[in-house]
């Protein structure tokens, strides 16, 4: 697609006062190219769950979006941890979250379900003790 | 229902939103403190209802399309959270009363549960 927008952040683990300011970011991007609205939600939540997700599991990370006239694509890539067994990681109820990830209302095992639901295409990718790179494709049109 | 209904029926304070609080309605409501949750709802003209009083209580309610929120408890938003519900376009109220309690009352009063 020639007219491609493609939007960058970065992301520290841990800093849960920044969470979610790049999900707000796209979103207003989103809303600005007329994007129908409940298309930009399930793309704004799949993404903030994401985006907690590192804050929440990973050191530091990197997110791209790319948007063309037919669809968008968030790429989540981290340096963290990684994910032992990511079919585990995907039950819903899952997690290994921090008590600190509980009081900031996160970590009932809930985040990646609720990607999947939200989702058109997902894909997972990790490696332990190097990171993980959460792919996520949403139609637009 | 409306805000100002919810307002009157709870006796709480209004944090933010004042500009455009007379027109604010609500379809039903969702008590919880796990935002997780929260994002899997599909319904729109949600009042959020939670003992959850930080930032990411708001950045949620942003995702969600939600524009309102009650925070119980006598939890008070901080000057950062206020400026991004502002920033929504968001009504805030705030109850020294439990969860519990302000959930009986508004649906005693006929506010509709989400689920
Ligand atoms: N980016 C990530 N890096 C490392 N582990 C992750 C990451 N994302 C998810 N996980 C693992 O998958 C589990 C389930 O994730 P999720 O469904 O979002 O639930 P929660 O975040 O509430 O624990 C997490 O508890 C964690 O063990
Ligand atoms: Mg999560």
């Amino acid at each position: 697609m020639s007219n491609a927008i493609t939007l960058n952040y970065h992301i520290e683990g841990s800093d849960f006062i920044n969470a979610g300011n790049a999900s707000s970011q796209i979103k207003k991007v989103l809303q600005q190219l007329n994007v129908d609205p409940k298309t930009i939600k399930r793309i704004v939540v799949a993404l903030y769950e994401a985006e907690v997700n590192v804050v929440a599991h990973a050191y530091k990370g990197d997110i791209s979006a790319e948007i063309t006239t037919e669809d968008i694509t968030i790429t989540l890539d981290d340096e963290g941890p990684g994910i032992v067994d990511i079919d585990m990681a995907m039950t819903e109820g899952y997690s290994t979250a921090s008590p600190k990830v509980r009081e900031m209302g996160f970590g009932a095992g809930m985040g990646l379900p609720n990607i999947k639901r939200n989702v058109d295409e997902l894909n997972i990718q990790s490696e332990v003790k190097v990171g993980t790179k959460v792919v996520m494709k949403v139609k637009l049109s | 229902m409306k805000i100002t209904e919810i307002i009157n029926i709870l006796g709480c304070k209004v944090i933010s939103g004042f500009d455009f609080i007379e027109d604010a309605t609500i379809d039903a409501a969702f008590s919880s403190d796990l935002m997780s949750d929260v994002l899997t709802l599909d319904s729109s003209r949600v009042l959020l209802i939670t003992g959850l009083c930080n930032l990411q209580a708001i950045r949620t309610a942003e995702m969600a399309d939600i524009k309102c929120i009650l925070f119980v408890r006598d939890k008070k938003p901080t000057e950062e959270m206020i400026a991004l519900a502002v920033e929504n376009d968001m009504v805030i109220l705030q109850s020294s009363l439990s969860l519990f309690r302000v959930s009986g009352m508004l649906y005693q009063a006929g506010v509709q549960p989400v689920y």
